[in-house]
């Protein structure tokens, strides 16, 4: 097979449009993720960049089931589940990690508000449950213990 | 991504473990150098082209993410499609049949 100038040139062309293409897809993406609640170093910078200022009330409708010891903090199962009226977000927050806003779950139509998942604890602190319903914020806390920390050296 | 999706009554219930680092970006290998942080982002499930399960992931996540969660509405038979993005833009899409009880 020889390579003449136009299979040159052609190839080129697909290769340059698939690498603008690969570039381009996660950019955009990434715009509507809540990244800056993700990199927030404190609890309430946190809060404030996943919710902005919604007002925060403490709420019995919030259930967390978690250890109240976990031996390894890098496996902590954490279920979460509420029955507030017209819940659709739920986030989980570890206040001791390097950054607290652990997941984030839209609570869609057809979703039981119930989730479950293991999360990483650097050490004992609590875990901070969030539910927005219309334009508030309920919350619920956990703590607890960690035996060996979760997050490396 | 190993799923498990069983319908009980109008509900299904999806069970999920995705096979994956999620480095934090904090740690160091043997060298002293810092590991770069590679962690899944977001975690998206559809069914009948709907969304019905949504989330966004940070590296407090645990290693190989283990998540579950309820959706109603569909039975045994049907299909849903999970999907997964990371930050550095790797994605896997997996369909998985609904088991009965």
């Amino acid at each position: 097979m020889t390579i003449t100038r136009r299979r040159f040139l052609r190839t080129l062309g697909g290769t340059l449009a698939s690498a603008a293409l690969a570039v381009t897809i996660p950019l955009q993406v990434f715009a509507k993720r809540s990244d800056e609640a993700f990199l927030s170093g404190s609890l309430e910078e946190a809060i404030n960049a996943k919710y902005g200022s919604l007002p925060i009330e403490d709420s019995g409708q919030i259930q967390i089931k978690a250890p109240q010891i976990a031996e390894n903090g890098a496996f902590v199962p954490v279920t979460i589940s509420t029955d507030i009226p017209g819940a659709t977000s739920i986030s989980i927050f570890a206040e001791a990690n390097f950054s607290p806003l652990v997941a984030s779950f839209d609570v869609l139509p057809r979703m039981h508000p119930d989730v479950s998942l293991r999360i990483r604890m650097a050490k004992t602190s609590d875990i901070t449950v969030l539910v927005r319903a219309g334009d508030k914020l309920y919350r619920a806390t956990r703590e607890v213990k960690v035996t060996i920390g979760g997050c490396g050296g | 991504m190993k799923v498990k999706a069983v319908a009980k009554g109008d509900a299904v219930s999806v069970k999920m473990l995705i096979k994956h680092p999620m480095e934090m970006g904090r740690r160091k290998d043997a060298e002293g150098n810092l590991i770069p942080a590679h962690y899944i982002t977001e975690v998206t499930v559809k069914y009948n082209g709907e969304i019905v399960f949504h989330s966004e992931l940070g590296p407090g996540v645990s290693m190989d993410p283990y998540l579950a969660f309820t959706f109603d509405g569909a039975k045994a038979g049907e299909s849903i499609s999970l999907s997964w993005m990371d930050n550095k833009g790797q994605s896997e899409r997996v369909d998985a049949i609904i088991g009965g009880t």
